[in-house]
């Protein structure tokens, strides 16, 4: 297919732009395969704007006589409003908006497109590889081993090729695990806590059903990851409800008498469309500006965001607390293990390990945790908090996290490198980017080209030709960890703190995220300029220390250079 | 665990006497650990407690007098205490008793309860680091005794600071005699019986004249260019003829005579007339303030209506005046039948008649009560939480407060008209606006030394009742009511949105809070000007604005760009915008709070760069020559040239105080490259005289900057 094809009037001239807290600019307006491009083409102070069409989240148009409005919602949350004189044009416009926004093939993406303008130091692919991971683990214990049983995908499609298991598990062992958990998730090591020798694992559902199935290899698996007389906790992310209902789809939940050394905690978090829904009510809050102080509260309450928040938290800090302070490892799971578990898993590991909370760190977490442990990526963030169409599998599965991992933040905000910025940048390029990085559902399919998807019998053909992200597409880490970009997201009050560090899970400690959900609706000049001065104030102090030191070495220099004339 | 923690605290080892006769015991030793003292007691109670110290040394002669081991006092240690507080000596200590953690479900502290003349003292004897927590007793709102448990029985103390400490202590009756006492000592009859009266720093008497002339509001008026041709300021009010809940001198329009205004104060509920709060010189409208007319149904003065020409024709640049009834309008229109009410258009020349909806006292204290309760909720789901904010309506009555202030700030700023405002009787919501709008519009209130004038001008000598709202007596409950809380609030959450406009931070505001119900201080003991005058406030108490200006390097804002970075402020008042203010209403539930501080960061951040300042000038002044620019020296030093927070470098103690355009002579202070040997002496100097009770070169300082050192409107 031909982007031109669906490009039926590619430039519109005096076409006014209105975006929120900038004057209202006039200019032209073209379309290419990727961007909508409005620039003013003034001599003097150009400006221009460009927008990934996979950053549209829904248009609506609207006339007055023969002059057309496309207001745009974006899936960054941000709205603008485009004026184009002539309805044909502006017609043409919003249909091919609307059509270059929701192309439904992975490799018809800007990211098969984009040609970066910048050399790369460091290939990203490549830059937080389970091996790596594996070989620090290995410096610490030997209980471990890495095994090459998925290689092919063959036994688990959603997970990566290598995964970190037992030494005492072979592979024989996990593929008759694998036929006893859901989509094949047999447990594996997300996190070694090296305090204290304990472990959390992740895995999905066991698949009990009705009659109470069991799998000694299952029983085995989780219990050699268990001390001699030590109990574990397996924290089930379903209400004891949900996870006794699983049971007749085929589900379920591991019995007291299988695994009498296992205590199991129920801590429910919400999934898929409930999670959905509160992202479009809260935005719908936030957007809203017409309402009084009570029908904001009543509003922001009934969306339920931060009760998700508390919950997700909650579970995280159990999770970590389970570990830390019971000396006690954990096995963490909900149904599919893709969603709620990596919620907690990675919060917990935020809160238990300083490394999480440094900016390679955080990559490599969100790589392991995320990418790795099989998030469907393209499916949660197909759509944002605009998006008219029926939601199926879309779910802010991962802003949640991202918006945990500010409020932890924000209770610490001198322990992690990274600031608001950079969890602010991942949640962008989560729903639109130029980087391949949160192409596809799991390893499986960045490495696997989907061909196309029926949208009848909601089967995939997969042909087995690479996709090749790797080889087509730069990664986001690539362009992040040049110097230059990171400097944007490093945390000013950054002091390197090596405990744990338990946040406040109480509702008045939790906050709306404003730099995400009011970041189009009100201006942050003031707070730009309080940030600033507070690097200024730091960078200065850095400065002076600088100079004071090299005073001192100056004076000691002359001193020295005194007494040695003094000898001659 | 972070270096932050450590700075900045001078050791908080204290001396505490015991009241009871044990020769060994009598003197006991205790360390205070950092971090609980903080939570606990907040400084205050540290001040207090220097005081109780000088009382318990008039006690301790008592107690030798009528020794001999009293067992009986002993098992019940409030039998033998007078309840005098002529005597100024309370003693009393219970043991065992238990401190409940509301938020925890830790095992609940073990240790003994001190009563003294000032503060309920609990030390935790069960921790390995000595714990206390310390309660003012002026602190204390409410105390309950709560039915008996197996394990004893609770006190609830509830206090105005929003700290609240559960109790248990063993013996039922040692719970009546702790219960008995402190409510007669929170809410004592007599006002000599305020905590401010026996309070003594141990201060010159001439230094403590010197502290209550700091704030001087002629001054202020002054800096606004009055008196002027339109304005003056009369002394019509000396002997309270004119309004007796008003200053002796007021500013009113020249064109309004004697009889003007004395015709005018007949027609205003208390004889509160219209005057003026704050002029905004650039285009001479101003911000006029009183109580509602007696207009009743058709009632009409004269006198009234000139006084309110004049003050439209005293801002000759508008053609009318906006007059503000900050009630809801149904409130307004009740008031008519006990023949008062609002004013008619048709009768007054050019005004604009506006209503706001505030809500009275009673709807504030209701609603902070409902605020109150949902902080105390014991582990609330968000929903729980955030449906109780909404139903306290708390944020709503702040966010109504706010609108008012903001409308008089556009009003005057933008539309150029001046606002004459009321409400009732014009000293609660008509307070609260006029000081939030004063703060909008001027810069100068947003400085330490502007905030303290603003509290001086708008609230105290314009009669709030600071006595009845806060309950400092024992009086009727329906009088008090949080509306000083709610402004404090205000500023605070205008500083949420402009960090870098004020000069001092969100400690500052809970510092004057907690003053304001410690009774510590005179400046808010009495309900007005004449009152503090019968009450001889200004010959027996101590200001407290002295005090805290001594502290001034943990109240500042390390953020603040300095005087001339923001004039006006135009703050959003979307509900989004306004925050539930944790630090105020859950300040002692520490485990809520942000376990990392900013601002102590930034504060420390601060310190350690006046001392690498201080190390490179030293350094600079040992080397005897360069040949050239040092490699590092090289790197530009931003702050350096545009120079607005480097005036603190000249004094450890910080007193250049006031924003850059102190210094009329227009030079830049405190350049670090220039600082000569001469100036380190100066500052050794200086820093000699840090003990806290030797104010009198802090006084030196604070005198002068007070006379001259105004700074002007540019």
């Amino acid at each position: 297919m031909e982007f031109a094809e669906l490009i039926k009037t590619p430039r519109v001239d005096n076409v006014v732009l209105h975006r929120p807290f900038y004057p209202a600019v006039e200019g032209t307006l073209c379309l290419t395969g990727h961007h909508l491009i409005l620039s003013s083409r003034r001599q003097d102070d150009a400006e221009e704007l460009w927008l990934l069409h996979s950053n549209i989240d829904s248009i609506e148009k609207r006339f007055v006589g023969s002059l057309g409005t496309i207001i745009i919602k974006c899936k960054d949350l941000r709205i603008i409003q485009l004026d184009i004189p002539g309805m044909e044009e502006c017609l043409n416009i919003a249909s091919s908006i609307e059509a270059l926004s929701t192309l439904d093939s992975v490799t018809l993406m800007y990211p098969f497109f984009y040609r970066p303008m910048f050399e790369v130091v460091e290939d990203g692919w490549r830059s937080f590889l389970p091996e790596q991971e594996f070989e620090l683990l290995s410096s610490v214990t030997d209980e471990w081993r890495l095994s090459c049983i998925n290689k092919e995908f063959s036994v688990c499609p959603s997970y990566p090729p290598v995964v970190i298991v037992p030494k005492s598990i072979d592979d024989e062992a996990l593929r008759k695990v694998a036929m006893f958990r859901h989509g094949s998730r047999f447990p594996v090591l997300s996190y070694y806590h090296k305090k204290n020798g304990m472990v959390m694992m992740r895995s999905s559902q066991p698949l009990t059903g009705t009659n109470g199935r069991r799998c000694k290899e299952d029983e085995k698996l989780i219990n050699a990851t268990l001390r001699a007389g030590k109990r574990g906790y397996i924290i089930d992310t379903r209400s004891l409800n949900v996870a006794q209902q699983a049971r007749a789809k085929g589900g379920g939940f591991e019995q007291e008498a299988h695994y009498p050394q296992w205590r199991r905690i129920h801590k429910s978090i919400e999934r898929f469309n409930i999670l959905q829904e509160s992202l479009i009510k809260l935005v719908e809050a936030c957007n809203d500006q017409s309402h009084n102080m009570d029908r904001w509260l009543s509003k922001l309450e009934a969306s339920n965001w931060l009760t998700h928040i508390k919950e997700i938290l909650t579970a995280a800090c159990l999770a970590a607390q389970c570990i830390d302070r019971e000396g006690a490892s954990v096995l963490v799971h909900g149904t599919e293990g893709t969603d709620s578990t990596l919620q907690v898993t990675s919060l917990a590991q935020i809160i238990l390990d300083p490394r999480c909370r440094t900016i390679r760190g955080f990559e490599s977490l969100v790589v392991r945790e995320w990418l790795q442990a099989g998030h469907p990526f393209q499916q949660r963030c197909a759509q944002s908090a605009y998006s008219n169409s029926k939601q199926k599998w879309e779910a802010p599965v991962f802003l949640l996290f991202l918006d945990c991992v500010w409020q932890i933040l924000r209770q610490f905000p001198c322990s992690f490198e990274f600031s608001e910025h950079f969890l602010i940048m991942l949640f962008e390029h989560t729903y639109a980017s130029q980087f391949g990085t949160f192409l596809g559902n799991n390893e499986n399919e960045r490495l696997v080209r989907i061909l196309a998807q029926n949208p009848a019998s909601g089967k995939e053909k997969v042909s087995r030709s690479k996709l090749k992200l790797q080889q087509k597409t730069m990664s986001l880490w690539s362009w992040v960890n040049r110097p230059q970009e990171l400097s944007k997201y490093k945390n000013p009050l950054f002091e390197a703190n090596s405990l744990v560090i338990w946040p406040s899970v109480a509702p008045q400690s939790l906050q709306l995220w404003e730099g995400v959900f009011l970041r189009w609706n009100r201006s942050s000049k003031f707070l730009d300029e309080a940030y600033e001065e507070m690097v200024t104030l730091i960078e200065y102090n850095k400065q002076l220390k600088a100079k004071v030191n090299a005073l001192r070495r100056k004076l000691a220099e002359l001193e020295t250079d005194d007494r040695m004339q003094e000898n001659l | 665990m972070v270096e932050y923690v450590k700075a900045s605290h001078e050791d908080f080892g204290v001396r505490l006497k015991k009241g009871y006769e044990d020769a060994e015991n009598e003197e006991e030793n205790l360390m205070l650990d950092r971090k609980e003292k903080k939570e606990s007691a907040g400084k205050i109670q540290r001040d207090g407690f220097k005081v109780q110290l000088c009382h318990v040394d008039g006690g301790k002669s008592r107690s030798q007098q009528d020794t001999k081991p009293c067992d009986a006092k002993r098992a019940n240690p409030f039998t033998g205490a007078i309840l005098s507080l002529s005597l100024k000596v309370m003693y009393g200590m219970v043991e065992n008793v238990k401190l409940l953690d509301r938020y925890t479900n830790r095992k609940a502290a073990n240790g003994t309860l001190y009563l003294t003349a000032t503060h309920l003292i609990y030390v935790d004897a069960s921790a390995e680091v000595r714990k206390e927590t310390w309660i003012l007793h002026h602190h204390i709102a409410t105390v309950e005794k709560l039915p008996l448990t197996t394990a004893g029985c609770p006190l609830l103390i509830h206090c105005k600071n929003f700290h609240v400490a559960h109790f248990v202590i063993g013996q039922e009756r040692d719970c009546h005699e702790v219960y008995t006492s402190l409510l007669k000592l929170s809410q004592p009859v007599k006002p000599e019986d305020l905590y401010a009266f026996s309070y003594n720093p141990k201060m010159s008497k001439d230094n403590r004249e010197i502290g209550w002339k700091l704030i001087d509001l002629k001054v202020d008026y002054q800096r606004m260019g009055i008196p002027n041709d339109y304005w003056e300021i009369t002394d019509a009010n000396k002997d309270y003829e004119v309004c007796n809940t008003y200053p002796p001198e007021i500013v009113v329009p020249r064109a309004a005579n004697k009889a003007t205004v004395i015709g005018s104060s007949r027609f205003r509920s208390r004889g509160r007339i219209p005057v003026l709060s704050y002029l905004y010189k650039e285009n001479n409208a101003a911000i006029c303030r009183c109580s509602q007319p007696l207009s009743g149904f058709s009632a009409r003065c004269l006198e009234d209506e000139q006084m309110l020409q004049a003050i439209r024709e005293a801002n000759p640049g508008s053609p009318f005046m906006y007059v503000v009834d900050t009630r809801p309008k149904l409130n307004a229109i009740a008031n008519r039948a006990a023949g008062k009410g609002y004013e008619n258009e048709d009768n007054y020349d050019n005004i604009r008649f506006k209503f706001i909806g505030i809500e009275n006292i009673h709807v504030m204290r209701n609603s902070l009560q409902k605020l109150l309760e949902v902080c105390e909720t014991k582990s609330p789901s968000m929903s729980d939480f955030l449906t109780g904010l909404e139903n306290s309506g708390w944020l709503r009555h702040i966010k109504a407060v706010m609108d008012a202030g903001v409308f008089l700030a556009k009003a005057v700023k933008d539309e150029k008209a001046s606002v004459l405002v009321h409400c009732s009787d014009g000293w609660d919501r008509t307070a609260q606006v006029c000081s939030l709008a004063s703060l909008l519009l001027d810069p100068f209130y947003r400085t330490f030394k502007g905030f303290m004038v603003l509290i001086e001008k708008e609230w105290i000598a314009m009669g709030h009742k600071f006595s009845h709202r806060c309950g400092h007596l024992d009086g009727d409950p329906k009088e008090v009511s949080p509306v000083f809380t709610q402004f404090i609030e205000c500023v605070w959450q205008l500083m949420q949105q402009f960090p870098c406009t004020f000069e001092f931070n969100e400690r500052f505001l809970l510092e004057i809070h907690d003053h304001v119900y410690s009774c510590q201080f005179g400046n808010f003991l009495g309900t007005c000007h004449k009152e503090r005058e019968d009450l001889k406030i200004f010959e027996k108490t101590h200001s407290l604005w002295p005090f805290l200006l001594q502290k001034k390097q943990e109240f500042r804002n390390p953020l603040y760009r300095g005087f001339t970075a923001y004039k006006e402020l135009q703050p959003n008042t979307l509900p989004f915008s306004f925050q539930f203010w944790c630090g105020m209403y859950n300040r002692f539930d520490k485990g809520m709070h942000p376990k990392q501080c900013v601002l102590d960061h930034l504060l420390s951040c601060m310190s350690q760069k006046m001392k690498l300042e201080d190390n490179a000038s030293e350094l600079e002044n040992k080397l005897p020559f360069l040949d050239g620019p040092l490699p590092t020296e090289a790197c530009s030093f931003p702050k350096m040239g545009s120079a607005s927070k480097t005036p603190m470098l000249n004094t450890p103690q910080d007193y250049e105080g006031e924003p850059p355009p102190v210094l009329t002579n227009g030079t830049a202070v405190g350049d670090v490259e220039v600082m000569s040997d001469v100036d380190q002496k100066n500052k050794e100097n200086l820093s000699k005289h840090q003990d806290p009770h030797d104010l009198k070169d802090a006084f030196g300082v604070l005198d002068s900057e007070a006379k001259d050192g105004k700074p002007q409107h540019p």
